[in-house]
C-alpha cells in the first residue's frame, strides 16, 4: 500500500516543481521554454497515470473474468 | 484495519490535490485519478474473495454458469463506468460523465441480452397458448 501512496507524492511533487520552474523561467523572460517545461511535466505525469490506469483495467479484467 | 488505510490515503490525496490545484489544475486532476485507481486496486483484492463465494453458491444451487458469468461481467462494467463517470464529473465536465453513463447502460443491456431471452422463453413456456 505504501508503494502505491509514493506515486501520489511523486505526481504532486512533479506538479509543484513544474509550476515553480514555470514561474522562474517566466521571470527570466524565457516564455517559450517555460511553456515547454510545463508541457513536459504534463506529459510525464500523463505517462505515469496511463500506466496505472492500464494496470487497473488489467486487474478488473482478470477479476471479473472478462472474455468479451 | 484496512478502512483506516483507505481513508488516510483519501485525505492525504485530497490535500495534495488542493495544494497542486493552485499552481496547475491539470496535474491536480491527475492526483485525483491516481487516488481513485489506488483505492480501486485495494478494493479489487477484496472483491476476489466475494466473487469466489458467489461462484461456489452458484454451483451449489446448480445455477447455470452463464448467468453467474454475465452477472459478474455486468458488475465489472458497472464499476468501470461509475469510476469514469465520477472522475469526469469531478473534473467539472458533467456532459461527458452523462455520456459515459449512457454508454455503460447500453453496454450492460447488450451483455444481458442472453439472460433476457432466456427469461422470456421460460415465461412463454408457462403460457398455455405458447
Amino acid at each position: 500500500m505504501l508503494g502505491e501512496a509514493m506515486i501520489l507524492f511523486q505526481i504532486a511533487g512533479i506538479g509543484m516543481i513544474v509550476a515553480i520552474i514555470h514561474t522562474v523561467l517566466k521571470q527570466m523572460g524565457k516564455e517559450e521554454i517555460a511553456q515547454f517545461t510545463t508541457l513536459m511535466g504534463f506529459i510525464l505525469v500523463l505517462l505515469i497515470v496511463l500506466g496505472k490506469l492500464s494496470e487497473l483495467f488489467q486487474q478488473i479484467k482478470s477479476v471479473f473474468l472478462f472474455q468479451g | 484495519m484496512d478502512i483506516i488505510i483507505v481513508v488516510s490515503i483519501g485525505i492525504v490525496a485530497s490535500l495534495l490535490a488542493l495544494i497542486v490545484k493552485e499552481q496547475n489544475s491539470s496535474i491536480a486532476f491527475f492526483v485525483v485519478v491516481v487516488t481513485g485507481i489506488i483505492i480501486f486496486l485495494f478494493v479489487l483484492q477484496k472483491i476476489t474473495g466475494i466473487l469466489l463465494l458467489i461462484e461456489q453458491l452458484g454451483e451449489r444451487a446448480n445455477v447455470e454458469g452463464l448467468y453467474i458469468k454475465t452477472i459478474l461481467k455486468i458488475i465489472g462494467i458497472a464499476y468501470i463506468t461509475e469510476f469514469g463517470a465520477h472522475l469526469t464529473r469531478d473534473a467539472g465536465l458533467s456532459a461527458i460523465a452523462a455520456k459515459i453513463e449512457l454508454a455503460g447502460k447500453i453496454i450492460i443491456i447488450t451483455v444481458a441480452i442472453p439472460i433476457l431471452t432466456a427469461v422470456i422463453e421460460t415465461i412463454l413456456h408457462f403460457m398455455p397458448g405458447g
